[in-house]
């Protein structure tokens, strides 16, 4: 009976990869196809050299992932921050500060980009400065940071208090108490909202587009004004080679994990 | 921990980049290009009422074809072992790196006329268009949103405490029963994160219709990117009322969500 | 998990705040130019073609900020509210009469451009820049259509195929306002350079008419769609259905006979340039021989440049997609500026007919 219901789950499982790692699939392949095409016409590896001979494509992607790994990181304090915070308001002050929050996640993108441009252009003017990377680190945080706190609140909605105020009789001071009881109850959720804010920051390209000033450009972006001709094959090897790397840093991790388990039960 | 301090550096934050924004637009849907306050940008808006209704109705869908795939799927990552939990929800997540357009454009090529999935679905004797209509695009939907509704249900799943559970079987509750008295409505938070992180911007997004769906399946995201390039005050106009019916619907849910959550 | 998390983390912001700091520090402060062009619309080194911008960089010393757009109207928006310090700018016709009766371009000073002789003698003045100041033609093309032979039996001639019931379904149109505008227009006997709100809701019924016959409104997805045998008839421009050939043995292009858009890319200077002397090399640069050809090719499209048509081999330049004859030109059109309110009208009534 038990064995039938893993059986099930393991299934159910397979088929939702399937489903997710089909068109990844299919973007592999096409990076193996000889011509800017989406008719098959024979295997080659040209777009990978040609991908290490593009500089512009290698100065976007590396813009592009510092802008997520920092955004993800800044918004994932904040977004920890403010969701406490906000969890300790009254009923209505809550509900109003949730859903103002929520604006950046409500607004079509190129309202949000647009405001940000103009807003970014007056204080430009204001204060002599030219958008670029500072402003579209800016505008990547204020709408990652509301994704990490839909993903806290639930797990401080979820915590049991009498922990925290457990370890504070315990003789822990409140910082202490916080990272030793409250840190590791709603780690999944800043986990997951450091995740989340880290993928829209790494795809987003029509906020970027209008923040990003005259100097900055990153991959979604290279890949949207693409859209008028046709996509480059050498984005397909890159997002390739991205993918095998991520993947293979994943299997890494997993087989350390599991050691880590058996030593743990051995 | 009791303290709203915390909050503070975020309240300000959103004080400058989220509602000075916001009220741009909002005087922009207010007034007419040379500045003087008016109602027209709201009343030529109306004419997209349909776009509107059908936007609506595809995130709706695409909303709970997520939640019926997501909520099995968090329940068996949360029974799993630590790291096949990690493997899995990496794994879901991985998908969303690589490029958006790249993603669209894959499944183009998998639904087209001859596309692998077209072919599949021939070989179970259907033959019915693929691409170019409104299913196609709530799988586009779904397909992009998936991860947002799997990962905040996962994450209050894992919390549930096991002996709960037990207690319940103890006390004589079947399966069904569990499910629908301990775990489910344990789970509700999740949920309404999830329905909010997947509801809310497949209602605003842009390009998916655009390339999955065919003449007939234009949706507000795509309408406002093409008018507010040109005129912001019939685009703000039609963001407000679009930001409006989100809201509402937004706190009606959480309405219900505490109440549900007050219950259990 | 979470540890190695944390330590990949720590180690991207150590690489890239050093790398930051490093990319600050060292070289010697460089001159500047912020170029902003259509994507993928320069050669850049791909398939051992010319490497435009390097090279540029290499033999002048002077560091090129490249950035994309993806329409004109972006640009437009991102040129005129942005703040941001543009120095060269490559629009399509319409948008650089717009920007001229709006003052937002810099006169170009010849004098640092000489090899602007190489253009040819047709584009040295243009509907939108009649004296030719404020612009240097960089690629043109003609829109032509696009058909698939093992679909279309005749071949046809003109764009009224476009509303043909007998390729209901497979029939793919621009989703662009002005391109799509144009076609209905010439069909209804109205040229489509400038127009009125009247000639506008002709061809809006005319193009609400052929809504229910097609596939899809287009742009880039045309490829997929012609070149996987998917749609029968589209229109586009001529360069992109020359690669399209290339990709499907099926396909074959007309000129339809009531002519069609004709349409130049041009290089300018914005007024918020902070370096036109700069600009204006940048400029020269790109119409040397060898250059414009090297864009040329990479481009597909029409090369205004004589000094690099004469490169060109010999059956690109006997291409009559790519070069159609003089006879064709003289029946093509070219956009100019509408009025504002005329050119949303048009925009909207587009975009009520796809709603």
């Amino acid at each position: 009976m038990k064995n039938k219901r893993k059986l099930g789950s393991k299934i159910y499982v397979a088929l939702v990869m399937v489903f997710l790692y089909l068109p990844i699939a299919v973007l592999i392949l096409y990076s193996f196809n000889d011509g800017k095409t989406s008719v098959w016409k024979g295997f080659t590896l040209k777009w990978y050299y040609e991908l290490f001979n593009n500089s512009a494509i290698m100065t976007s992607l590396y813009n592009t992932l510092i802008i997520a790994v920092l955004a993800a990181l800044v918004s994932t304090v904040l977004g920890t921050l403010a969701a406490i915070g906000i969890y300790n308001m009254k009923k209505p002050v809550r509900s109003l500060v949730t859903n103002v929050s929520n604006i950046p996640i409500i607004n079509p993108e190129i309202v949000t980009g647009v405001s940000f441009m103009l807003l970014f252009a007056f204080l430009g003017t204001l204060f002599n400065f030219e958008m670029g990377f500072a402003t579209v680190l800016i505008a990547h945080i204020s709408f990652c940071t509301p994704y990490v706190i839909l993903n806290v609140m639930p797990k401080l909605r979820q915590m049991d208090y009498s922990i925290y105020e457990a370890a504070l009789d315990l003789g822990c001071n409140p910082r202490q108490a916080f990272f030793k009881t409250v840190m590791p109850e709603i780690m999944p959720g800043v986990i997951s909202g450091m995740l989340m804010s880290f993928t829209y920051s790494l795809d987003d390209f029509v906020i970027t587009y209008f923040t990003r000033g005259p100097k900055f450009q990153t991959l979604p972006i290279e890949i949207y004004t693409m859209l008028r001709r046709r996509i480059s094959p050498t984005i397909n090897a890159l997002s390739t080679l991205l993918f095998i790397i991520t993947i293979a840093i994943l299997i890494i991790v997993n087989v350390w994990e599991r050691r880590a388990e058996k030593e743990r039960t051995a | 921990m009791k303290s709203k301090a915390p909050s503070i550096p975020y309240l300000i934050w959103m004080l400058v980049f989220t509602i000075i924004p916001l009220a741009m637009v909002v005087y922009y849907a207010f007034t007419d290009r040379s500045g003087n306050f008016t109602l027209q940008s709201f009343a030529d808006s109306l004419f997209y009422t349909d776009v509107f209704v059908r936007s609506l109705w595809i995130a709706l869908l695409s909303t709970a074809i997520c939640l019926l795939i997501a909520y099995p799927l968090s329940y068996i990552m949360s029974r799993a072992k630590a790291s096949t939990r990690n493997v899995i929800t990496m794994l879901i997540m991985l998908p969303m790196w690589m490029n958006f357009i790249l993603r669209i454009y894959a499944w183009v090529l998998l639904l087209q006329n001859d596309g692998l999935v077209d072919l599949a679905v021939h070989l179970l004797g259907l033959d019915v268009p693929l691409l170019g209509n409104a299913g196609a695009v709530v799988l586009g939907m779904v397909y992009n949103f998936l991860p947002f509704m799997v990962l905040p249900i996962h994450s209050v799943m894992l919390k549930i405490d096991n002996r709960l559970v037990e207690a319940a079987q103890d006390l004589g509750a079947g399966k069904a029963k569990v499910f629908s008295k301990v775990i489910f409505p344990l789970s509700i938070p999740g949920i309404i994160s999830g329905i909010t992180m997947v509801f809310v911007p497949t209602a605003s997004t842009f390009l998916v219709a655009q390339y999955l769906g065919g003449t007939g399946d234009k949706m507000i995201g795509d309408v406002i990117e093409n008018i507010f390039q040109r005129d912001k005050n019939v685009g703000s106009a039609i963001s407000l009322a679009l930001m409006i019916i989100i809201l509402v619907f937004i706190i009606i849910m959480n309405k219900f969500g505490d109440e549900e959550a007050a219950v259990a | 998990m979470k540890k190695l998390l944390c330590v990949a983390l720590c180690g991207a912001i150590i690489a890239s705040t050093t790398i930051v700091f490093a990319g600050c520090g060292s070289s010697t402060p460089k001159e500047e130019i912020n170029v902003f062009n259509w994507g993928e619309y320069i050669s850049n080194g791909e398939d051992g073609s010319l490497d435009t911008i390097g090279e540029f960089e290499k033999r002048y010393n002077i560091k090129v900020n490249y950035t994309n757009y993806e329409s004109n109207e972006e640009m437009y928006n991102l040129l005129k509210e942005s703040n941001s310090s543009y120095d060269v700018i490559i629009p399509s016709d319409y948008m650089i009469s717009k920007l001229i009766e709006e003052n937002m371009l810099e006169k170009i000073d010849f004098d640092n451009v000489p090899n602007s002789k190489n253009i040819m003698k047709r584009y040295q003045t243009t509907d939108f820049d009649p004296k030719g100041e404020y612009s240097v033609p960089y690629s043109w093309g003609v829109v032509a259509l696009c058909y698939n032979k093992t679909m279309v039996k005749e071949k046809p001639t003109s764009f009224k195929s476009l509303w043909d019931k007998t390729y209901s379904g497979n029939i793919l149109m621009f989703n662009n306002s002005r391109d799509a505008m144009a076609i209905a227009m010439k069909l209804k006997g109205i040229t489509p350079t400038t127009v009125t709100k009247k000639d506008i809701d002709t061809a809006t019924k005319y193009l609400s008419e052929q809504k229910p016959l097609l596939k899809k409104y287009v742009m880039d997805q045309v490829f997929t769609e012609m070149e996987g045998d998917q749609a029968a008839l589209a229109p586009y421009y001529a360069g992109d259905i020359a690669v399209m050939m290339t990709n499907n043995d099926n396909l074959d292009y007309v000129l339809p006979e009531e002519g069609s858009n004709l349409f130049i890319d041009s290089m300018c200077i914005p007024k918020t340039t902070k370096h036109k002397e700069l600009a204006e090399k940048f400029i020269n640069y790109m119409l040397e021989a060898e250059v414009a050809k090297a864009n040329a090719e990479y481009l597909g499209y029409s090369t205004p440049n004589q000094a690099a048509y004469d490169l060109l081999d010999d059956d690109i330049k006997n291409n009559k997609l790519i070069y159609p004859s003089d006879d064709y030109l003289n029946k093509c059109y070219t956009f100019a500026n509408l009025p504002q309110d005329v050119y949303d009208y048009m925009q909207n009534e587009f975009l009520k007919v796809q709603s």
